[in-house]
């Protein structure tokens, strides 16, 4: 069984379909990277599987149970699957280790100094130990994206959403927040991205979905997606993308 | 090259300081011009005799003035009781105007209609209702007390104002906070209280600074249902002396405290638009 499925997910906003009948499988232990022009519908879908959004129709299975059912407590799903945003959207009023607390401290009813080792020892696998204290204007955007990262991974998340996280990015700053996901790979976690980065998402990626006006158009291994596409509107994309 | 190597300045820098020079004589000689003609011509109008004697007595003044003080300590006092009870409401109606769950729609119409009453309603009327009208139930001492409900009037007419101040910083805390904050499994109430409330009334504290400056002017409006305030006070000297002087003195007692108040309220609002921008 696939720890996240989605069958047949659609959200619409008004009269625009943003996802139109979206199925997905992610094993276990798998990066799938979604990939697709501004307003193809990754960010929106990654929303919808935190219930963010809520469905207009659809079943998005995590672990075989139907999280889209309507009426469902979301803070229980939203505890077990973790997401980092384009703009990090850090709380500037704490310091980088207070994010990465309070959720594990309200949610889960821990202590500080249940928690603080926990914490600190996450910072400093992130190579972030000497900016614990820190305040987020007073870190770089690489700084700060992977100490959003780390607030989500404080609460040990089953899965990972990471909606375009390096887009806001400096150039030389990529590198280490990619670092990070490769990182997590290693460690085995299941990692849903919406990216606009071909190469990693070539290198590191275990499956590679195209979406395009709010349909997976094809799906595939990377080496299968990006050597050797499909459709038309594939190679379209993959030309103008990889130019 | 060698000129403004000497002068130790560059092009810019040289004109700028020539600017600046420019402008502080231009200042200068115009405020010097204003005040000038003020005190030449305004002692030759025909009734500034008068004027000086009855609103410029430096006699009455000298005699009411600690008086006065004394007097003022009574805008203090309720001032201070004020202050603290028109945050909190003030705060509880912002929330109960934003509560999403329905169990709570009654106390989302209870705060639309209370601040469209007490903000539509001048604040002097509130005080006679209130302060008149209520210990008017016949109440037993202390609680037909003008101070008590000429308070609990400025409270809730306040309050009112204060909660849409606050209701505008916590529409100013970004959405995105707010998805980030769900996302990690909080309540909407673990988000209103550790995430958008923090940010939502530091931004809003200069506002709510001159609201503070106006209340504490407006304390003075409890002197038409009976304490003996500041205005009150000067009130009395007037007709004591027939003479206007103690209500100068009054004035120049409140802008001791409400001009230092206002310039730091005038300094937060500033270095918050310069941390924004």
């Amino acid at each position: 069984m696939a720890k996240l499925s989605l069958r047949g997910v659609v959200k619409k906003f008004g009269d625009n379909t943003v996802c139109d009948g979206i199925d997905l499988d992610v094993e276990e232990g798998q990066m799938v990277c979604l990939i697709g022009a501004s307003g193809a519908g990754k960010s929106t879908l990654l929303r919808c599987i935190n219930l963010l959004e809520a469905v207009e129709d659809g079943e998005i299975f995590l672990d075989g149970e139907d999280i889209a059912e309507p009426g469902l407590n979301p803070q229980g799903v939203r505890a077990r699957i973790g997401m980092v945003f384009q703009s990090f959207n850090l709380f500037p009023h704490m310091t980088a280790l207070e994010n990465a607390m309070l959720a594990p401290r309200r949610v889960h009813g821990r202590s500080k100094a249940d928690l603080v080792g926990e914490v600190e020892d996450l910072f400093k696998r992130f190579g972030l130990a000497d900016r614990m204290h820190n305040y987020p204007d007073q870190l770089s955007g690489g700084q700060q994206q992977r100490v959003a990262i780390i607030r989500a991974l404080a609460m040990r998340p089953e899965v990972m959403l990471f909606d375009e996280i390096t887009s806001a990015l400096d150039p030389q700053l990529v590198g280490e927040v990619l670092d990070v996901l490769l990182m997590l790979k290693q460690q085995g976690m299941t990692m849903v991205l919406a990216t606009h980065e071909m190469g990693f998402a070539r290198q590191a990626a275990d499956k590679v979905c195209f979406l395009k006006d709010g349909k997976i158009i094809e799906e595939g291994p990377p080496e299968a997606l990006f050597d050797a596409p499909q459709r038309e509107e594939t190679k379209a994309f993959l030309a103008r993308a990889l130019k | 090259m060698t000129t403004t190597k000497a002068a130790g300045m560059t092009r810019r820098e040289r004109y700028e300081a020539q600017q600046r020079k420019r402008s502080l004589i231009i200042a200068a000689t115009s405020t010097v011009v204003v005040v000038g003609c003020l005190m030449i011509f305004v002692p030759m109008s025909p009734g500034w005799e008068k004027v000086q004697r009855s609103f410029f007595n430096g006699g009455v003044l000298a005699d009411t003035f600690p008086k006065l003080l004394d007097a003022f300590k009574v805008n203090v006092m309720i001032f201070a009781w004020s202050a603290p009870a028109i945050a909190i409401l003030g705060l509880l109606i912002a929330l109960a105007r934003d509560a999403k769950s329905p169990a709570l729609f009654p106390l989302r119409i209870f705060g639309a209609a209370f601040t469209d009453v007490f903000r539509g309603v001048p604040v002097i009327l509130t005080v006679y209702l209130i302060g008149f009208g209520i210990p008017g139930l016949g109440l037993p001492r202390p609680w037909n007390s003008p101070y008590i409900w000429g308070s609990l009037a400025l409270i809730l007419t306040y309050s009112a104002y204060v909660a849409e101040i606050f209701r505008a910083g916590i529409d100013s805390v970004h959405q995105s906070q707010r998805s980030a904050a769900l996302s990690l499994g909080l309540t909407e109430r673990q988000v209103m209280r550790d995430v958008i409330l923090p940010q939502a009334i530091r931004n809003v504290v200069p506002s709510q600074m001159n609201m503070l400056i106006a209340l504490q002017k407006d304390v003075s409006l409890l002197s038409f249902i009976g304490p003996v305030e500041i205005f009150r006070q000067a009130g009395v000297f007037k007709s004591l002396t027939a003479n206007f002087t103690p209500y100068v003195g009054a004035a120049i007692i409140f802008l001791i405290v409400t001009i230092p108040a206002t310039r730091y309220a005038d300094y937060l609002m500033a270095k918050q638009m310069r941390d924004r921008s």
